[in-house]
């Protein structure tokens, strides 16, 4: 009873909210062009659901975002492994990692562009450059911050360098790999966003840009809709992964 | 000396190779044009001063959206620490707004405002209210109780007690999520740009690949990633000692 206490207050909230909005919008107090009422909005996302106009743009999506992102992971990985493991991996790449880091990804598009042209190849590599920081920076603070017991183990044991790279430096790192990976992945959704406004692929991103240029703004609320929704969806996905993998931590910290 | 050494070797390597395999013509000067001519360009932008004009355009729209989402995130953060019960309340319609992408909310904004500075800052804005919001919230409640006993003693007003408890007591922490938001603003003004809005670095970019000058694209590229690396290093030198691009703790 508590419980159900507890979750209505922000429901109410939320339910008030969007009523607000749907009265001052039938009454016309708020323009529709600008703000629809979610009323509209709802039926053109239940439409879109229904008449599966929804799939195709979700689909390309998803596929490019993973994509960039599995790119991303892996490059960022070994990198970070790389340069974790290495000195003069890190004294060569350091400063060009530096000055490339704060680059926007999105000004690497009109690159892209040049060298890939308006393709789905051009897309991916946008979105693996702008999301492989997080998981580098993961995956080398992973690498490098192994405790010194855990070393002394290894030694201890004599475990062979491939053998204690396995069994203690990649379980080590990898709660810092995911956390980053999940960053990523938020990156990488709003870089394929980007990349197929701008490349006028489809996509949630196109049909955002040409609901607003036709100036049919239900269609535009649902797109963000949608593109919150998958959000969210892919972060509690990442979130149950981080948390199957890394059951042998008990707690999760 | 010998770290530098080793980490100017790729750099002055690939701009020797690119600069000697265009004077070869191995090659295509239509897309990779050559560092010298790059370098031409972008003393040319400097002295004609266009790229200092979009500099402008970019960091004002940049910090304009930064300033609102400050603003706004401090004080709707401030709200939402000191009473758990609102958080309760507001917090999941909150959090149904955050996963929405900054930048597809840009052609909302240009149905709203249409092209201009109002529209790249109103997209900045929500890109960068969320690190301000969550810091803020957390800063605000671990405030020290006895701090807000104090002024419920005292009967200080809701602008009295932000202003002279709870902001001082909190802002050691609220400065971590303004650095976020400060990088954050940086790139998205530029996406924005990118993406669709006539004015600043990143449509000077876009114009410049479009138009075939890749020399003019790249130097105001390689112009943006020094604003970005010097933006970086002049906030932790403010904020918190240099730890190089891997953070702290990190020298093997």
């Amino acid at each position: 009873m508590r419980r159900l206490a507890r979750l209505s207050g922000p429901a109410l909230f939320a339910a008030a909210l969007l009523l607000l909005w749907q009265v001052l919008a039938d009454r016309q107090f708020i323009s529709q062009a600008f703000f629809p009422s979610p009323s509209r909005t709802l039926v053109e996302l239940y439409r879109q659901i229904v008449e599966g106009d929804l799939w195709a743009p979700l689909e390309a999506t998803a596929y490019r975002m993973f994509c960039g992102w599995a790119l991303a992971s892996l490059a960022g990985v070994v990198l970070g492994a790389a340069i974790g493991f290495s000195r003069t991996a890190r004294d060569t790449l350091e400063p060009l990692l530096e000055f490339m880091r704060p680059l926007p990804a999105s000004a690497v598009i009109p690159v892209a562009i040049l060298f890939l042209g308006f393709s789905n190849a051009m897309t991916i590599a946008v979105i693996a450059f702008g999301a492989v920081w997080p998981v580098l920076l993961g995956s080398l603070h992973g690498f490098v911050s192994i405790e010194p017991q855990l070393a002394d183990v290894a030694a201890a044991l004599r475990l062979p360098r491939l053998q204690s790279f396995v069994k203690i430096a990649v379980p080590n790192a990898l709660p810092d790999i995911l956390a980053g990976a999940r960053v990523s992945l938020a990156i990488a959704l709003i870089l394929a966003v980007v990349t197929e406004m701008q490349a006028s692929q489809t996509g949630l991103g196109q049909n955002i840009l040409l609901a607003q240029r036709s100036f049919r703004s239900p269609e535009l609320y649902a797109g963000l809709v949608t593109l919150g929704v998958v959000g969210f969806a892919i972060n509690q996905a990442i979130v149950l992964v981080e948390r199957r993998l890394l059951r042998w931590r008990g707690t999760p910290a | 000396m010998k770290r530098v050494l080793r980490g100017a070797l790729i750099p002055a390597l690939v701009f020797l190779l690119w600069e000697a395999g265009s004077r070869a013509d191995l090659l295509p000067m239509d897309t990779l044009s050559r560092p010298s001519d790059i370098a031409v360009a972008l003393a040319g932008g400097f002295v004609d001063g266009s790229i200092l004009l979009a500099t402008w355009q970019t960091v004002q729209a940049a910090l304009s959206g930064f300033a609102i989402a400050a603003a706004a995130g401090i004080l709707v953060g401030a709200i939402l620490g000191l009473s758990p019960p609102i958080e309760r309340t507001v917090g999941p319609s909150i959090e149904a707004l955050r996963p929405i992408p900054a930048v597809a909310l840009t052609p909302l904004t240009l149905l709203l405002f249409g092209f201009g500075l109002r529209m790249e800052a109103g997209v900045v804005a929500f890109a960068c209210v969320w690190p301000i919001l969550l810091v803020t919230v957390a800063a605000v409640r671990g405030i020290e109780p006895r701090l807000l006993e104090v002024a419920q003693i005292l009967r200080l007003g809701f602008a009295a007690r932000l202003r002279k408890i709870i902001l001082p007591a909190a802002l050691g922490r609220i400065v971590v999520g303004l650095r976020v938001a400060l990088s954050i603003s940086l790139i998205v003004a530029v996406t924005v740009e990118i993406l669709m809005n006539p004015r600043g670095l990143g449509y000077g970019m876009i114009i410049a690949s479009q138009s075939l000058k890749p020399d003019l694209m790249y130097a105001q590229l390689l112009w943006l990633g020094f604003l970005g690396w010097g933006l970086n290093a002049a906030l932790t030198r403010a904020f918190g000692s240099w730890h190089g691009a891997f953070g702290p703790g990190v020298r093997p």
